[in-house]
């Protein structure tokens, strides 16, 4: 396998792809982002968690709402920037594309778990049930199974290459069921509730809830980037300590 | 033309493909994916008696009664989509959201009387998120009542309910924290 990862010519925005480039570009932005998002989502969670008022159909139960619309968001953002990835990686080669696939995946698995799992324990206070079949759930189960294969795919090969190819076209396959999660609940009759918050009109929410909603879904979203740089860098210091190892074995 | 602008292409071909072939299906299926169906569908289609199917739409203001058959309470209402309504009869326990104009989701099957006996009522509760103080002024004022549908957009309450009269309120916000 090439261990100096190729580097593509420089100039354009193809020079971000350098991986000695983003190890230094990571390195200063990841602990002003980390910082950022742990305190926005801090105070986002706390402002929703004990100042918000209650809604006065749900009551306390609302209060999930902090933790599971984020979720949510970065679970299809997440998603959406994994299908970048393959485009890049598919198109143009990137190799950092195929390492921030390989990163980006289990995050976003996480907060699509997390999604469904507060999803489910807000619908029983409110629905009267932990899971039903419609629409909207089902496609955010999707969702995560995606994200599940693709994780596995993407790991499932002796020789990576084959391995980022395959995800690739998967994570792109996949991203036919974003439109799905987010017009689910125009297109057809669900239980799960329409969109509150909207580019198109405007919010159906009090802004006192507002507010802390947007708070913790900018923190949460800082914390998910921080977390993929984090990841990132990690895998390409590894890569470069693998090569020099095997080097030194070479010329041993 | 280079390669990868050929290769551009191709993957933004099977895009393509895929997403209208996605899209067509899902318009085929459209019908089929709907989690219920509503009082006008059942009028025009109705499902053969002992079918089991989920009926949604709004509980009729009025129509709510508690009822005793056979020695068991049994909650009796009606719900409606604006086009059609049908009465339903279920004897369990109703979800906290359910109330008149509340949207619910019933599970059951159609008696040959026409009325729908439901095993199951979930409650579906709509986009709008507003505290209580916000609902009671609101009410107090008589610009919304709950059993009559949506409320008024949040910009027109957002910072404070115009309250008629001597007793000014304070704005919701401030109490709210």
């Amino acid at each position: 396998m090439d261990a100096t990862v190729s580097t593509p010519r420089p100039g354009g925005w193809h020079r971000f792809a350098n991986p000695g480039r983003f190890l230094r570009l990571a390195g200063r932005v990841t602990p002003p982002i980390a910082w950022a998002g742990g305190i926005l989502t801090a105070a986002g969670l706390l402002w929703g968690l004990f100042i918000a008022p209650a809604d006065w159909q749900q009551g306390e139960a609302v209060r999930i709402m902090y933790l599971h619309v984020p979720s949510a968001w970065l679970a299809s953002a997440g998603y959406f920037g994994l299908a970048l990835c393959a485009l890049s990686s598919l198109v143009w080669r990137h190799p950092l594309a195929d390492l921030a696939a390989v990163e980006i995946g289990p995050v976003g698995a996480g907060f699509a778990a997390l999604c469904l799992a507060t999803g489910s324990l807000w619908g029983r206070p409110t629905w009267g049930t932990y899971w039903v079949w419609d629409a909207r759930l089902t496609s955010m189960l999707v969702l995560f199974f995606l994200y599940l294969g693709h994780i596995a795919l993407i790991r499932a090969f002796d020789d990576p290459e084959r391995g980022y190819r395959a995800a690739a076209i998967l994570a792109l396959i996949g991203a036919v069921d974003l439109p799905i999660i987010h017009f689910s609940v125009q297109w057809w009759n669900t239980l799960h509730q329409g969109n509150s918050i909207s580019l198109t009109s405007a919010p159906k929410m009090y802004i006192g809830m507002l507010a802390p909603l947007l708070v913790s879904a900018i923190g949460f979203t800082l914390l998910f980037a921080a977390l993929v740089l984090a990841r990132l860098s990690a895998a390409v210091m590894e890569r470069r300590t693998r090569a020099l190892l095997l080097a030194q074995v070479r010329s041993a | 033309m280079k390669r990868k602008h050929r290769r551009l292409l191709v993957v933004l071909a099977c895009l393509a493909g895929l997403g209208t072939a996605t899209g067509l299906t899902l318009a085929a299926l459209r019908n089929t994916i709907v989690f219920f169906l509503s009082p006008a569908q059942v009028a025009a289609k109705p499902p053969g008696p002992g079918q089991v199917f989920r009926l949604g739409g709004l509980v009729v203001t009025g129509s709510v009664r508690h009822l005793t058959q056979n020695g068991h309470p049994v909650n009796d209402f009606t719900i409606t989509d604006g086009k059609g309504s049908v009465p339903v009869v279920f004897a369990g326990v109703l979800p906290d959201l359910f109330r008149e104009g509340q949207g619910i989701v019933a599970l059951g099957s159609l008696r040959p009387d026409g009325r729908f006996v439901a095993t199951e009522v979930l409650a579906k509760h709509d986009a709008n998120y507003m505290p209580k103080d916000v609902v009671e002024a609101l009410k107090k004022n008589g610009e919304w009542r709950p059993s009559q549908g949506e409320p008024p957009p949040a910009a027109t309450w957002d910072f404070g309910v115009r309250t008629q009269g001597a007793n000014a309120r304070g704005a919701p916000a401030t109490q709210g924290g």
